[in-house]
């Protein structure tokens, strides 16, 4: 069996015919060759896979694709717009939040959903917030600090408009 | 959503040199631009996939692969029947043992490549898996180390020819035995313990994989592979697969993570070159996460016996006895002439009267390895062992483990050290930089609230380790792999506009290479790093060396890049005495200018220097033009790196979880070209500790079935496990080291592991009589030992 | 990575819809939602289903609301709306102590209650949280609707009383004066599935226990309801003694089997230890003592 599947990825409707089987994450590296959202697992324990879904973090390791057609997915290609950051990704930068950078994508798309539900996040509800990603370099201690970056940042940005 | 112009940075640090300076390679991670393994696509490229014993012992009766073929999209089905006919049936592995690639007469653990389908995309090629047909006749399984060398355990590797038994390798020894006879017999306290450095796994994030590329017309083959060590893998693959090394091209990308586990040659490496070359497409396999945790490179397994000893307050002497689990194939990664690494490191950071070290291997039915999880070829089990043995000493003689270690240390004044095992430490203040740790810790006040909470029936542990490391291998008098040199190159070019090009052997797997080496050449020439591009990970476009694993890559490479870069600063010294028409030895250097001493105005940058260099005008005489030079670089000693760690934990008294409240770190790492690198490579060595001291393991039921082979059950310590470490540091330059500086990658892992398993058994001994427990401290293992039954790992 | 088998895949867009779908294709068919139970088998080709039948469009089964003298949530409720509401966390607090430590956020914003309670699987927490709750299940086929208690619900490891083309629909949760509940797990990390994990819920009138339910996960082959328990603790006062007594029996009557999180006798434990603490917990909740 073949489908159809149409899907909104970073704001395209991208298109292609697939096997039902198909998983998202296969999809978005694939079919818009969009190869900055990883794999680590097969478990659904690693979140290297991690995009968002309707603005919501989502394993896309653990989603197929076709049950993805009428929902907007964005990935960490989405962040940089028009030549300019994401806050959490400078935020990642200045503080050194990353070193082999495979699960930086799904970290970044992590932060920035928790940012969106919650400007101002304490060190543990960052710590909560990620723990669905595992990261084998930085033992987390600068991504915790990278989110709080992007945080006071984007607050301070807010103040200036 | 916000998105922010120029954002002010936290801190704008640009040296020119050594200090913070914010990674080069970000740009393109941030923005999910890497190039890892599974993002290259080739014209043409099919997918392998590989099917695996369900068995950890067993004949194999027949391969019957006929349905798999007949699957719609399947290319081939390769079994050790069509390997042998290209000669590729079995490999060498990296300790001169040899390992089957798909194996052909029985398998030997449960996971080990028994077929290799390719097809037109990875689905099918996994659909293919299940249409191949394995008729097996199970055998008995040894599974545990000790049984190994028993009369009745089952013969393993009777391939090789004249092994009867399951002994991996005869006893090898170090220290003297004699000397240590005696330290223990003048010894006043003596304690021994069995102790278990279980096996667990490097799992870095990104798994195994490679895309072989052999084009038949041309004979070339390309290789893209996330590997630690692309020029020595480039000659194995020479060697086995009768090709040319110089039409093989290993260009690795980016790589996510490695941490030993990149290391070694795997059978799917071969078994995709062997794919291309009969298929003449690219072929791309990448293991999925339980291969990469059952059948590629474990760590550790190391079973020991200890017996420590002291006099008069003081540690004097050391004996060990290990078994050392190598799997089914011994593929340990050691140089040549350390069959066990370098165990006999064990001294520690202890002024000794005698030590002595015995270790034999064996074979098991558990997969092959024996890879240095962020490691320097096993001193991870040796600092554990005697750190573990040090605080099992002050229990027993009732006095502070700090207290115990400080009378005992190596004195500054006795550097460089002669240990009784043969290592010459090169420098070192151990006690200042355990008294740093003490005093970020509060370490009094620790012990203080640790004995207001056992009055109030509370367990709290505090736990200490002193490590010290030797890492940089190294001088190639002494080590090698596979007969070639320990010894790493560099390539610098500066071009005319004063820019430069620096190419080395060592290979980043998120260490920031491309920073860090950028800053070396910068701190030399001063010229900035961002005009400094760090060339890596191609073959075709580095020097020769033997890679990134061992915390080699500074005390190595490092030291390259700056010779390199002071042979370019001396030829240019030569340019600059032309162009200024006075004497090479009338010029002074300062960062990134040659001036005539007596008058400081009177130089030339070496931007000008370059722009004469590769100009028409003169040059002095006999001199080339260009402004290059290239080295590879020998190190006379390894860097012996060292550091001070206290772990604070909380044991829950009825359900005996451990959580690690506060981690008190202090390295002295010598020089540190970028702090905030060194400090991040902390922190992760450290959060991988917390993994293998409380979860990490891979371990086996009786019939060798691993328990342990996804995520769900390999447990990695998420950011609720990890406290906010606390880093302090020491700065004692190396004194053979052309920058001062050691390497720092492992010794987070090296110093962590004991350091929290003390603490925990801190928070028992006193309520509960715990003497000692073996990694991992999980909830269940814990219990075990509160109840005074504490057990081994499976 | 590992990859699926090939199904076919049919998206319901009426519950009726999705019914009439799953009898059509019988024995052979699946739901899915979350899905985050059932892919990873299918990947691991443990699970080969030849259909699947999505019903993440049912937003109809995606509710939490208060309905007379009970709390009803629709099968399709998300764990993060369970961890996220206010009614819950008014009513039933023990859905917030167990949401906290139910996998990780990110799968929470996936998985839901319905397919937590179909998968059946011993070790899931929403199980004996439901049990402990006296829950009732809604189960919707052809025929209509038929309402059962959860001790009815679990028939068997991964086997629940949803036959072929029948859906569960809804959650039903009764109100009743004096409640205070709690869940406790004890994991090997975040994210882990329970070693064990205890759920208790007290209902108290004038300073008595007027009813308890208490169920255990992960320690036994399907959740362990203590209807033993629940006996003893009725007509008593609450007290630390009493919990420890229930703790003692939720050690004897559990039947944990050894595997990689521990050996019998530890599960065993705390299985009493966690009963307790979440009997503790519970009273102090029924006695406004604690959020």
């Amino acid at each position: 069996m073949r489908m159809q599947v149409t899907i909104d990825i970073n704001g395209e409707q991208v298109s292609r015919d697939i096997e039902p089987r198909q998983l998202l994450v296969h999809f978005i590296r694939d079919t818009p060759g969009l190869t900055g959202t990883h794999w680590g697992c097969d478990t659904s324990n690693c979140g290297a896979c991690v995009v968002l879904m309707d603005g919501r973090p989502v394993k896309s390791c653990t989603t197929l694709a076709v049950m993805c057609e009428g929902h907007e997915i964005r990935t960490v290609e989405s962040l940089e717009v028009n030549g300019r950051l994401d806050p959490i990704q400078q935020g990642f930068h200045e503080t050194h939040a990353l070193q082999c950078g495979f699960c930086t994508p799904g970290m970044l798309m992590t932060g920035r959903a928790l940012l969106d539900e919650n400007p101002d996040p304490t060190e543990q509800e960052i710590r909560t917030a990620i723990s669905g990603s595992i990261c084998r370099c930085t033992g987390y201690k600068n991504i915790v600090a990278a989110v709080r970056w992007a945080a006071e940042h984007e607050a301070a940005t807010r103040q200036e408009v | 959503m916000a998105t922010v112009e120029n954002l002010p940075s936290a801190t704008e640090e640009r040296p020119i040199g050594f200090g913070r300076l914010k990674r080069k390679e970000d740009a393109r991670f941030i923005r999910g631009q890497g190039n890892y393994l599974d993002d290259i696509r080739l014209p043409g490229m099919v997918h392998g996939a590989i099917l695996r014993s369900p068995f950890a012992h067993a004949r194999i009766i027949s391969i019957d692969t006929s349905r798999a073929l007949a699957l719609p999209g399947v290319a081939a089905v390769v079994t050790a029947k069509d390997l042998e006919t290209l000669g590729l049936a079995w490999m060498p592995t990296i300790s001169y043992d040899t390992q089957a690639v798909l194996a052909g007469d029985k398998v030997r653990f449960q996971g080990q490549e028994v077929a290799f389908v390719i097809a037109t995309d990875e689905y099918i090629a996994r659909d293919a898996l299940q249409l191949i047909d394995v008729e097996y006749e199970p055998l008995p399984a040894v599974v545990n180390a000790r049984r190994a060398l028993d009369p009745d355990a089952p013969l393993i590797r009777d391939d090789k020819t004249g092994q009867t038994d399951n002994l991996a390798s005869a006893t090898w020894e170090a220290g003297d035995e004699d000397a240590t006879d005696r330290a223990f017999a003048e010894a006043d306290t003596v304690v021994t313990r069995d102790i278990i450095y279980p096996r667990c796994h490097p799992a870095p994030l990104e798994t195994c994989g490679m895309i072989a590329d052999f084009d038949p017309q041309s004979g070339q083959l390309n290789i893209y592979n996330g590997n630690q060590a692309p020029h020595a893998h480039r000659t194995v693959y020479a060697q086995v697969a009768g090709l040319a090394e110089h039409m093989i091209r290993i260009q690795t990308g980016d790589i996510g993570g490695g941490f030993g586990n990149k290391v070694p040659i795997y059978p799917g490496y071969v078994c995709a070159i062997a794919g291309s070359i009969v298929a003449g497409v690219p072929v791309k396999w990448i293991e999925d996460r339980s291969e990469n945790l059952m059948s590629t490179g474990f760590a550790r397994d190391y079973v020991m016996r200890a017996e420590m000893c002291s006099k008069d307050g003081k540690i004097t002497g050391l004996r060990v006895d290990v078994i050392a689990d190598h799997g089914a194939f011994d593929s340990t990664a050691q140089p040549t002439k350390f069959p066990a690494g370098f165990f006999h490191i064990v001294c520690g950071s202890y002024d000794l009267q005698a030590a002595h070290v015995k270790v034999k291997a064996v074979y098991t039915n558990k997969a092959p390895g024996g890879v240095a999880y962020r490691c320097s070829f096993r001193i991870t089990e040796a600092v554990y062992l005697v750190e573990r043995m040090v605080s099992a000493l002050a229990m027993e003689i009732g006095v502070d483990p700090i207290e115990l270690r400080m009378r005992s240390f190596i004195a500054p004044e006795q550097f460089p050290y002669e240990t009784t095992t043969g290592w010459t430490y090169d420098s070192g203040n151990y006690a200042e930089t355990m008294r740093v740790a003490m005093d970020i810790a509060g370490y009094d006040e620790l012990r203080r609230e640790q004995a207001e909470k056992r009055a109030r029936g509370e367990l709290m542990g505090v736990g200490v380790a002193f490590f010290t490391e030797g890492v940089g291998a190294g001088p190639r008098k002494h080590m090698d792999i596979l007969g070639l040199a320990m010894n790493d190159g560099a390539d610098l070019r500066v071009h005319p506009s004063g820019k430069a090009v620096v190419s080395i052997s060592a290979q980043t797997q998120g260490q920031g290479h491309e920073t860090t080496f950028a800053q070396i050449v910068a701190e030399e020439l001063g010229i900035p790093p961002e005009d400094v591009q760090v060339r890596h990970g191609d073959t075709d476009r580095s020097p020769y060396g033997l890679g990134t694993y061992g915390s080699r890559s500074t005390p190595v490479s490092g030291a390259a890049v700056a010779v390199v870069s002071r042979k370019v600063r001396d030829r240019a010294r030569l340019i600059a005495a032309t162009m200024l028409e006075t004497r090479p030895e009338d010029l002074a250097w300062e960062k990134g200018r040659w001036y005539v001493k007596g008058d400081p105005e009177k130089g030339a940058s070496i931007d000008d220097i370059a722009v004469r260099a590769y100009s028409g005008e003169a040059l002095p005489d006999g001199m080339e033009g260009g402004l290059d030079a290239q080295v590879i670089y020998d190190p006379p000693n390894l860097t012996y790196p060292y550091g001070a760690y206290i772990a604070v934990v909380d044991v829950d008294p009825e359900t005996a979880e451990v959580k690690v409240r506060r981690f008190i770190a202090v390295d002295d790492c010598g020089v540190r070209i970028n702090p905030m690198v060194v400090d991040g490579q902390i922190h992760g060595g450290l959060a991988e500790g917390i993994g293998i001291a409380l979860m990490e393991v891979i371990s086996f039921d009786e019939e060798g079935n691993c328990l342990n082979g996804s995520f769900m059950d390999y447990l990695i310590p998420t950011a609720l496990e990890c406290p906010d470490f606390e880093l302090g540091e020491t700065v004692t330059p190396c004194p053979h080291h052309p920058l001062g500086a050691k390497g720092v990658g492992e010794s987070p892992n090296v110093g962590s592991p004991p350091a929290i398993v003390n603490a925990v058994i801190d928070a028992l001994h006193e309520s509960h009589g715990v003497t000692h427990i073996d990694m991992p401290c999980t909830p269940a293992r814990v219990w075990a030992a509160m109840q005074g039954r504490p057990e081994p790992p499976q | 990575m590992q990859t699926p088998a090939s199904f076919e895949y049919e998206r319901a867009t009426s519950v009726d819809g999705a019914i009439e779908a799953l009898q059509r294709l019988g024995s052979e068919a699946r739901v899915i939602a979350g899905g985050h139970s059932l892919i990873p088998m299918m990947k691991l080709r443990l699970a080969n289903p030849e259909h699947l039948v999505d019903i993440n469009d049912l937003r109809e089964l995606s509710y939490i609301r208060e309905e007379g003298y009970e709390v009803r949530i629709g099968a399709l409720t998300r764990h993060v709306e369970l961890l996220e509401s206010d009614l819950l966390a008014l009513r039933f607090p023990i859905f917030r102590d167990a949401e906290q430590v139910i996998a990780d956020p990110v799968v929470r914003n996936r998985g839901t209650i319905g397919g937590s309670l179909c998968q059946a699987d011993a070790a899931e927490d929403l199980s004996a949280v439901c049990s402990a709750l006296k829950a009732q299940v809604v189960i919707r086929g052809r025929d209509g609707e038929r309402v059962v208690g959860l001790d009815d619900f679990y028939i068997g490891p991964f086997t629940t009383a949803v036959s072929d083309g029948e859906l569960l629909t809804e959650i039903r949760l009764p109100l009743r004066p004096g409640a205070g509940s709690a869940h406790e797990k004890v994991e090997r990390r975040a994210g882990d599935w329970a070693v064990a994990a205890a759920s208790a819920a007290l209902w108290l009138e004038n300073g008595t226990i007027a009813d308890a339910g208490v169920a255990l996960s992960a320690v036994g082959p399907v959740t362990v309801h203590l209807k033993r328990a629940e006996e003893l603790l009725r007509g008593k006062a609450p007290g630390e003694e009493l919990f420890a007594e229930a703790g003692q029996i939720a050690s004897e009557d559990c039947a944990p089997l050894p595997d990689g999180r521990g050996p019998v006798d530890y599960k065993r434990h705390l299985a009493g230890v966690l009963t307790k603490r979440a009997l503790g917990r519970a009273a102090a909740r029924a006695q406004h003592r604690e959020a």
